[in-house]
């Protein structure tokens, strides 16, 4: 077993021999105390990461709240609520050792009761992503207070368990929510957790604040008093609130592109997408094959050699991205093949004989047929990434329409309605395909559910990889079939995982000791600490 | 007496107003794209169909339009604004929290573009056509065409990130834990710019309004036979002029108190205030509609109460208005 104190003192040195430039925090010693107040830029509803998977609840609630296991900065599992883990040959059981001596912040001792509960009411009823994860989980046996075993109908590799648990493995407390209306109950915006802060007020669109669980079960940590999120939902006036010092920390590439850059060489911010290499968020471009020019696999090609990503990068998001290879990120380093498949390098030559092959000649204006892009709201490079298509696919004949909704229009209209021709948004890769990425092209998903294969595409080898794969227990042969999936899809391209990126986020430098593992916006922040 | 006569039939006329507002609105939002599950499940990044179902019976968004509809009105009926789906508490708490903030900075725009706009404006019409004039209708021009918002982002560019005089945003500084009038205090400072950014706009439109309506009493019979009497200058602009130079301008409080609603979403957001506009822009991109129906409701009731006010303030500016 590893501790917590020697991934810490592991995570130092990693950064050591990496060459960081910021070694001050290998010098200084950790100071105690202060206030750390960070940037959020949108409100949430709920502050329970075992309701709820998403880096705005993560930003805030796993300060307070704890995973059975994190990531260590080489990207495997840290224990955390888990010590140790184990799983049967034939893959159906796992069990978890857990942490003992660990309290809830109202004093009640945390059993294997709570994760029973949290598993069974929690992510296989209500977790975005824990439901599909966890569909063939039948119970959780709680043999002692420490000991927790997972029974699942049909093997589930332990090694994708681990992995998916960082995000979708938060413990709520049982006493809390056992016998309410899980979903309406208060704790969900005044989270109970046995994590390093405890919760104190959250502020309707002002702030919340968290302050240092002096019970904590790492002794001597946290470093920080206080953490205080702070709303601020415009752009500028939240880097002008980082630029005074009023915040100190802005995570997930929530401000402009220009600010970014801009205090990347400012001398008082570290501006780096460094601890994000767990959360990569690929620019897509997703084909509607209804459309019966975009079911033509030479069209869908035309379109993806037509896109001068290199070009894109540089130009328009200050070289914070760089061209994608397939569904598996160069940052999985479990999973990213060696062999991606055909590419599709910018070749307007080819582009424009692919076109005219497929049976689309230029016509007098020079447009071949039109189609109509619909962007996803968020995220200030998919505005400019659909503005980029439009252009670049002019050039090729293609003309683009733009239509333009706010979050709950964009998905309506793509995901439910399938009213698009062209569509585009990220796609989050979270540690293992299995878990947010192969959904993306797995057939046979409801009308309606989100950011799954809603383009009309089917394909039998594809779905029987995914399949295959997903309750395959041999971690090398499950690398070996996601190298086989990503080939089918790289030659049927039914969309496109066009930019690779990874959130930046924006430190001030008084912070030390951060971004030291590969999710670590998302983590717990117990050894970060502030400058004078 | 016939003042208040005159406030009932205006209240009593703005009820049918409210309940076509409210239905008009409820249905309008019905041809968005989306309804708040949507904006739900984009908020956390993503989720499975069944999943989606259910909370959409969780918040009743199976039932037919028109029963929504009707409910909405019976729970009104009964002073009951709903519940609200993003914050999961009462409409009525959820605007009670955020109206003080959003009144303050009205009140005090209201109150800066009011008094600075008079005294402008009486000094431009004062010395009409020479540079004062000249000079103040310049700059109310250009007031009224700067976009509050990069008037904001500058104010805060200049006196919070490069003089650091004035905090960049924000209602109070929440590390500080102030108490009584320190805490006041803070609050102050934390309204100057939001209060100059909003009030600017307004200043400039009192400013003309003031100018012309001075400039036109001027010309009256009675202000020539104030002077024939004579009195000092200034005694004629103070007593006879100011008083029926007004008129226009206290019509436009009434006017502009919506108005003033509206842009206080853009100030609200550039300065990170938690008031009343930022809630009713969140509610829309949420899809929070009884949160939206409830602000409606609420800045309703405010533009009402505000006209009922300037009607009474009119009535005593000029008696002939009551006496009609």
């Amino acid at each position: 077993m590893i501790t917590r104190r020697a991934a810490l003192l592991s995570a130092t040195a990693l950064a050591t021999t990496a060459g960081l430039p910021d070694l001050s925090f290998a010098q200084d010693t950790p100071r105690r105390g202060g206030v750390l107040t960070v940037h959020l830029n949108s409100e949430q509803r709920i502050l329970n990461p075992a309701l709820r998977a998403s880096t705005g609840v993560y930003i805030v609630a796993s300060k307070i709240m704890e995973p059975l296991v994190d990531l260590k900065a080489d990207g495997s599992p840290d224990p955390m609520l888990a010590t140790e883990w184990s799983t049967t040959p034939d893959g159906k059981a796992i069990t978890f050792k857990l942490r003992q001596g660990v309290t809830w912040h109202d004093g009640k001792p945390f059993t294997s009761a709570d994760v029973q509960y949290t598993a069974m009411e929690m992510w296989k009823k209500h977790l975005n992503y824990g439901t599909t994860l966890q569909l063939y989980l039948e119970a959780v046996d709680t043999p002692d207070k420490y000991t927790a075993i997972f029974r699942y109908a049909r093997p589930m590799p332990l090694d994708l368990l681990l992995r998916a648990l960082p995000d979708l493995g938060y413990i709520a407390p049982r006493h809390i929510y056992e016998g309410t209306n899980v979903l309406e109950n208060p704790a969900n915006t005044a989270p109970v957790g046995t994590g390093p802060f405890k919760f104190v007020q959250y502020e309707r669109g002002q702030f919340i604040i968290a302050e240092r669980n002096p019970k904590y079960w790492l002794q001597g940590f946290p470093y920080l008093d206080r953490v205080v999120w702070r709303f601020i939902t415009d752009k500028s006036a939240a880097t002008a609130a980082m630029e005074t010092g009023e915040v100190l920390m802005s995570n997930y590439s929530s401000l402009a592109l220009a600010d970014m850059d801009r205090l990347k060489k400012d001398a008082r911010f570290e501006v780096s997408s460094r601890g994000n290499e767990g959360n990569a968020s690929n620019n897509t471009i997703e084909f509607n094959f209804r459309r019966k020019e975009l079911a033509d696999i030479r069209v869908r090609r035309a379109i993806v050699h037509a896109l001068d990503i290199p070009f894109f990068c540089e130009n328009f998001l200050y070289g914070f991205g760089k061209r994608g290879t397939g569904p598996i990120p160069s940052s999985s380093q479990a999973f990213f093949p060696s062999e991606h498949g055909p590419q599709y390098p910018f070749d307007l030559k080819k582009a424009n004989a692919l076109l005219d092959e497929a049976g689309y000649p230029k016509g007098r204006d020079g447009t071949r047929f039109s189609l109509r892009l619909v962007p996803a709201p968020w995220g200030e490079d998919i505005a400019l990434w659909s503005t980029y298509i439009q252009q670049a696919l002019t050039e090729v004949g293609i003309k683009i329409e733009i239509v333009r909704y706010d979050a709950a229009g964009f998905l309506t209209n793509v995901y439910r309605e399938w009213n698009f021709d062209l569509a585009t948004g990220w796609h989050q890769y979270r540690n293992d395909p299995a878990v947010s990425t192969t959904v993306w092209y797995r057939s046979g998903s409801p009308k309606g559910a989100p950011w799954t294969n809603q383009w009309g595409w089917q394909s039998d080898a594809v779905d029987k990889v995914i399949d295959d794969a997903q309750s395959e227990l041999d971690p090398a042969k499950r690398k070996a079939l996601y190298g086989e999936f990503e080939k089918l899809v790289n030659t049927e391209t039914p969309l496109w995982m066009a930019i690779e990126r990874q959130f930046i986020s924006v430190t001030n430098k008084r912070l030390r000791n951060h971004h030291n593992n590969p999710r670590w916006p998302s983590s717990h922040w117990t050894d970060v600490w502030l400058a004078q | 007496m016939r003042i208040l006569a005159l406030a009932g039939r205006r209240l009593l006329a703005s009820i049918p107003t409210l309940i076509i507002i409210i239905a008009g609105l409820f249905i309008l939002l019905q041809f968005a794209p989306g309804d708040t599950v949507d904006a739900l499940v984009a908020q956390m990044g993503g989720g499975d169909a069944a999943m989606i179902e259910q909370l959409r019976q969780h918040y009743g968004l199976d039932l037919p339009v028109v029963t929504r509809l009707a409910n909405y009105f019976w729970h009104l009926i009964r002073f009951d604004l709903g519940f609200s789906a993003i914050y999961g508490k009462p409409v009525a708490t959820v605007i009670f929290e955020r109206l003080p903030v959003t009144l303050l900075l009205m009140a005090s725009a209201l109150s800066f573009a009011f008094a600075a706009g008079m005294a402008l404006g009486v000094l431009a019409a004062r010395r009409v056509n020479g540079w004062p004039d000249t000079f103040i209708s310049t700059l109310g021009l250009i007031f009224y065409a700067t976009p509050s918002f990069w008037l904001g982002l500058m104010g805060i560019v200049v006196f919070a990130v490069k003089l650091e005089w004035l905090p960049a945003g924000g209602y109070i500084d929440i590390a500080a834990g102030y108490t009584g009038w320190r805490y006041a205090l803070d609050v102050a400072l934390h309204l100057l710019l939001p209060t100059l950014t909003l009030g600017m706009i307004f200043l400039a439109i009192y400013l003309r309004i003031m100018r012309a309506s001075m400039l036109e009493v001027l010309t009256l019979d009675f202000v020539r036979t104030a002077r024939a009497k004579g009195l000092s200058e200034t005694a004629v602009v103070a007593r006879h002029v100011l008083r029926n130079a007004l008129l226009p301008m206290v019509t436009l409080i009434g006017l502009q108190a919506g108005t003033m609603l509206g842009g206080s979403v853009v100030v609200e957001s550039v300065f990170a205030l938690p008031g009343l506009g930022r809630l009713a822009y969140e509610s829309v991109v949420q899809r929070d509609l009884n949160t939206l129906l409830g602000i409606v409701f609420v800045s309703a009731l405010l533009v009402i109460t505000i006209n009922f006010l300037v009607d009474i303030v009119y009535a005593r500016l000029d008696p002939r208005i009551a006496s009609n």
